[in-house]
């Protein structure tokens, strides 16, 4: 185990990244992310662990850049806020289709357009359901401390390789800007040229010795396309087996339920206390994963609950999946707020008292 | 023990900074701590603020609506934060920003001329060090052992050498806070 530090959100993704033993960091700067290569610049890590850090001239080149590696079997990663993933989005479809593994961070902001640089949780249809064009998905992790800032760059690397997807981590100007301590976790060397082609024998390494690897999302075969696409749904509903994740705070006897994901989670944790200190048993359900999405678990807590509430910062986006897992069964409210306002715990409170009276 | 700060003033005041330090003071004292700095624009001049929660148990809003203490260093916050101090709660301001004094009855409120008192140490620059110590004198919730290593966790080695004028700092606004 390494130190305990105080550091940003942004700061914690690029020290998630040499400490997972993240090959190439490839990005552009916008705020609210811009200390994520800042930090990488600062560190320096192409002097120790040998990651490649380089400023591309936009997001467009910055995610085939990542295609590039990944194509590699390397660990290649990056960073943006919302207008910036937009430009991403052709390159997310063409790693998803060519099956390559990736980090992508999209510290979103409000908008829609260039929109504020202020905290925004618009990005949820965008990231959750695809983005770029064609029927895919990414995993798609949503931290919500600066911790899981740092663990989820690992975490993102770990379920890219053993799905052969994008990896998203959709996280918020809040998380991103704010200070917390992080536990730093012992340092996990970088993948030499051996262990690659051993763990990604699709990846190009140099063919000397087997046959070449082709990797293209390009498919002119209708027959060959339906297998990929096949093959990809395979993977989400194995994803959605294996690898949900959530957490519950004060669920056990909760008769009213609010669903929220990054910083809103930490603002509905205290709207539960606020409300519990009233007498009317709330409780929280966090998604981690946004896509596989837990909807196992809402379907478990239902039974119990009188309604559930969906608090974002959004127009309501992620409540079209919490609609879908209640299916009918219970009222599901919505409240939210847009264009970078974010609310206090106190309006959240309100907006419950308001739907269940 | 949970503490609610929200710092705010101008830009270049040392603002986001002061809550660095007792961020990580906090840390140094084994609390759990968050700061959530406003960010954008404002740290290019304009109003700024920054809340920091330092708290034995595990935070969880980092985005607060009403506070245990603010810390006021010009007219704007004090227009903006006043009503947002909780009843029996803490409001410290600098006189040399503010027109009006603040005029809630259902907490204690406190003034410094950290201007007069940094002139008078030799060392402008640390303002906001001053306003520090006038809350650390009205809420010790960190030791002055704990707020040294802070600085020496917040401020770069290059600037080690200036931790005992800011510790004097601290010291000399300790000294002349006065309550309302």
């Amino acid at each position: 185990m390494g130190d305990k530090v105080l550091m940003k959100g942004n700061e914690a993704l690029a020290y998630g990244a040499i400490d997972c033993g993240a090959d190439g960091y490839f990005g552009y700067p916008i705020t609210p992310q811009s200390e994520v290569m800042e930090t990488l610049m600062k560190e320096m890590p192409w002097e120790t662990t040998g990651m490649v850090v380089l400023q591309a001239e936009s997001e467009t080149a910055s995610i085939n850049m990542v295609y590039g590696g990944a194509c590699t079997g390397k660990k290649c990663m990056t960073s943006t806020s919302s207008p910036g993933i937009s430009l991403m989005c052709e390159g997310l479809s063409y790693l998803a289709g060519a099956e390559l593994p990736c980090v992508v961070v999209d510290v979103v902001r409000g908008g829609p357009g260039l929109g504020t640089i202020q905290p925004g949780q618009g990005d949820y249809f965008q990231m959750v359901k695809g983005g770029g064009h064609g029927d895919y998905h990414t995993v798609v992790l949503s931290p919500a401390s600066v911790q899981d800032m740092y663990d989820f760059v690992g975490l993102g690397f770990k379920l890219a390789f053993k799905y052969l997807t994008p990896c998203i981590i959709l996280g918020d100007g809040v998380i991103g800007q704010m200070m917390e301590k992080v536990q730093l976790r012992d340092k996990t060397p970088r993948w030499t040229e051996e262990e690659i082609k051993k763990i990604s024998p699709w990846a190009c390494t140099g063919k000397k010795g087997r046959k070449r690897n082709v990797i293209t999302s390009l498919a002119l075969d209708p027959s060959v396309m339906e297998e990929t696409n096949l093959r990809l749904q395979a993977r989400y509903r194995k994803m959605e087996k294996e690898d949900v994740m959530f957490e519950n705070y004060k669920t056990e006897d909760a008769d009213y339920l609010f669903v929220a994901y990054g910083c809103m989670s930490r603002i509905g944790e205290t709207a539960v206390d606020m409300a519990r200190e009233k007498g009317i048993k709330v409780g929280l359900l966090r998604p981690i994963t946004l896509f596989p999405f837990p909807t196992a678990e809402i379907d478990r807590l239902v039974p119990q609950l009188k309604s559930i509430m969906s608090i974002e910062l959004s127009s309501g986006q992620m409540v079209e999946d919490v609609r879908l897992a209640v299916n009918g069964r219970v009222p599901v409210g919505f409240y939210g707020r847009m264009g970078g306002s974010v609310p206090s715990p106190e309006e959240i409170l309100n907006a419950l008292m308001n739907f269940i009276k | 023990m949970k503490e609610e700060i929200i710092i705010a003033g101008f830009g270049g005041q040392g603002v986001l900074s002061m809550g660095k330090i007792l961020a990580y003071s906090g840390m140094m004292q084994d609390k759990e701590i968050s700061w959530m700095p406003s960010y954008g624009p404002e740290m290019r001049g304009g109003t700024c603020n920054v809340t920091v929660v330092i708290s034995d148990t595990r935070i969880s809003s980092p985005i607060l609506n009403t506070y245990d203490t603010a810390i006021i260093l010009n007219q704007q916050s004090m227009d903006k934060f006043e009503d947002k101090v909780r009843p029996g709660g803490l409001l410290i301001f600098d006189i040399n920003g503010i027109t009006r004094f603040p005029v809630r009855k259902d907490i204690k409120i406190c003034k410094i001329d950290a201007v007069d008192v940094a002139t008078k140490i030799g060392n402008n620059k640390a303002y906001n060090m001053v306003v520090l110590g006038a809350y650390l004198k009205e809420k010790p919730i960190v030791t002055l052992e704990n707020v040294e290593k802070g600085l020496k966790k917040s401020l770069p080695q290059r600037h080690w050498d200036s931790i005992p004028q800011n510790q004097e700092a601290i010291r000399s606004g300790m000294e002349s806070v006065v309550e309302l």
